[in-house]
């Protein structure tokens, strides 16, 4: 079985790792170190709901190599929060009630963080464009737009 | 999900991928962006002994018009697509395209050359580079070869590289005065591969008839198809109303797709008609035609 050594930065925490090259990303993050807050939906590229940032880049993670990712910098759901604080996106989702069953919601938050990120005052279109990878099965996404925008407001 | 073993390489110059793609022949994939490949060896509908990541060799991602191209560094991304400046002002059909190719997630990742490589029928650059009239350089241990893309697509998932050869750039023709193109898809829902799309790229000479016409179509056979019969009858056509139409019909003629659950035989035949006529007249307008 081929495993390779990586070094790997999570939510500012760098780990050094054996790993399999088969272990996707997702896996790695769930069951090694145990951050359960990145959901496994369809596993099939399609839902989003494994969306992590990856060098600055919101990705699936369900459709990445651990292998992949050697050397990089992932930001998770569990990396939102500052010092018992809650990221601006997730004030935004509690105030606009931006989540119902909330499977989708890590996903959903990290693209959004990374929008923010490249883009500080985005459109209504815009922000549909940016989560159209990301699917919400309670089909909340006014409400989600409406959070995403009450956190662009925060931030600026 | 989880993919069977493979082993996993890194290697971070060109002649070191193609030295392990020799070293393992048939039992090697490359991996590129990965956003086809991986999900193919999750559901073991393909698998692979040994991947060959490209992602560390430098130099493969670029977007630039030099000598008469656009060339494209294969590993280039179809985010950075989406976002390039040049791509968004001069070639509107790469930017329609772009922009359909599954969501902005899997766009962060999967790459224009792997879209290439990779041969799916139902991906939407072959379209485009058929109607672009593009080419692709393939590198190998031998050096460097060049493609005609009408030449590439060999049958379903088939290309003409090489076990040991990596698609390195794409290089499209920078189009003349009077140019134009649209790229045309049909999908259920954002992220979906076509139900079917037509890529069209047209030339108008200086009395408004069509002096070049490129189609492509996307999930209409085997292969990715380029309407020929099609592109001829347009040539020198006044790019009316009836030349389009029956352009269109020419262009459904060629088709072979194969029922699935996004249609019949007969409607995905009838929409590649309908959105090669729908493609047709945004190129024909974007090239100042009307």
């Amino acid at each position: 079985m081929a495993t390779h050594t990586i070094r790997i930065t999570v939510n500012g925490t760098p780990y050094e790792r054996q790993v399999e090259s088969r272990l996707l990303l997702v896996h790695f993050l769930r069951d090694q170190l145990r951050l359960t807050g990145t959901h496994i939906g369809c596993d099939t590229t399609h839902c989003g709901a494994c969306t992590v940032i990856l060098d600055r880049e919101p990705v699936k993670s369900c459709t990445i190599l651990t292998v992949q990712a050697d050397g990089g910098t992932v930001r998770t759901v569990e990396g939102l929060e500052e010092g018992g604080k809650l990221h601006p996106i997730q004030d935004g989702f509690w105030q606009e009630h931006g989540l119902q069953c909330g499977f989708c919601t890590p996903g959903m938050m990290m693209t959004s963080v990374a929008l923010l990120g490249r883009n500080a005052n985005p459109s209504e279109p815009e922000i549909r464009h940016a989560i159209s990878g990301n699917l919400c099965r309670c089909t909340g996404y006014v409400n989600i737009v409406k959070s995403i925008q009450y956190a662009a407001a925060r931030l600026r | 999900m989880i993919p069977a073993p493979f082993d996993y390489h890194a290697p971070t110059t060109l002649s070191e991928a193609i030295a392990l793609l020799q070293q393992h022949g048939d039992q090697a994939k490359v991996l590129s962006g990965g956003q086809s490949l991986l999900p193919l060896l999750k559901l073991r509908m393909g698998a692979a002994g040994h991947l060959v990541d490209i992602g560390r060799i430098p130099g493969l991602e670029y977007i630039k018009e030099e000598g008469g191209f656009l060339t494209i560094g294969g590993r280039t991304r179809e985010s950075e697509l989406e976002r390039s400046e040049i791509v968004r002002s001069k070639y509107p059909i790469l930017h329609d395209t772009a922009l359909v190719i599954a969501d902005p997630l899997v766009r962060n990742r999967a790459t224009v050359g792997g879209n290439l490589a990779h041969a799916d029928p139902a991906n939407d650059h072959p379209a485009t580079m058929l109607a672009l009239g593009a080419e692709v350089t393939v590198t190998g241990p031998k050096g460097q070869r060049t493609i005609p893309i009408d030449k590439f697509f060999t049958g379903i998932f088939s290309t003409a590289l090489a076990p040991d050869e990596i698609l390195t750039e794409i290089r499209i023709p920078i189009p003349p005065l009077r140019s134009g193109g649209a790229y045309v898809k049909l999908e259920r829902k954002v992220g979906d591969f076509a139900t079917a799309a037509a890529a069209v790229q047209v030339t108008l000479d200086a009395g408004g008839a069509i002096e070049r016409a490129g189609i492509g179509l996307t999930a209409a056979g085997p292969t990715p198809i380029k309407a020929t019969d099609a592109e001829r009858f347009l040539l020198k056509k006044k790019p009316d109303a009836a030349a389009i139409a029956e352009a269109a019909r020419l262009a459904a003629a060629a088709t072979s797709p194969s029922a699935d659950r996004r249609g019949s035989v007969q409607y995905k035949r009838e929409m590649a008609r309908v959105l090669t006529a729908r493609a047709l007249a945004k190129a024909i307008e974007r090239a100042g035609g009307r």
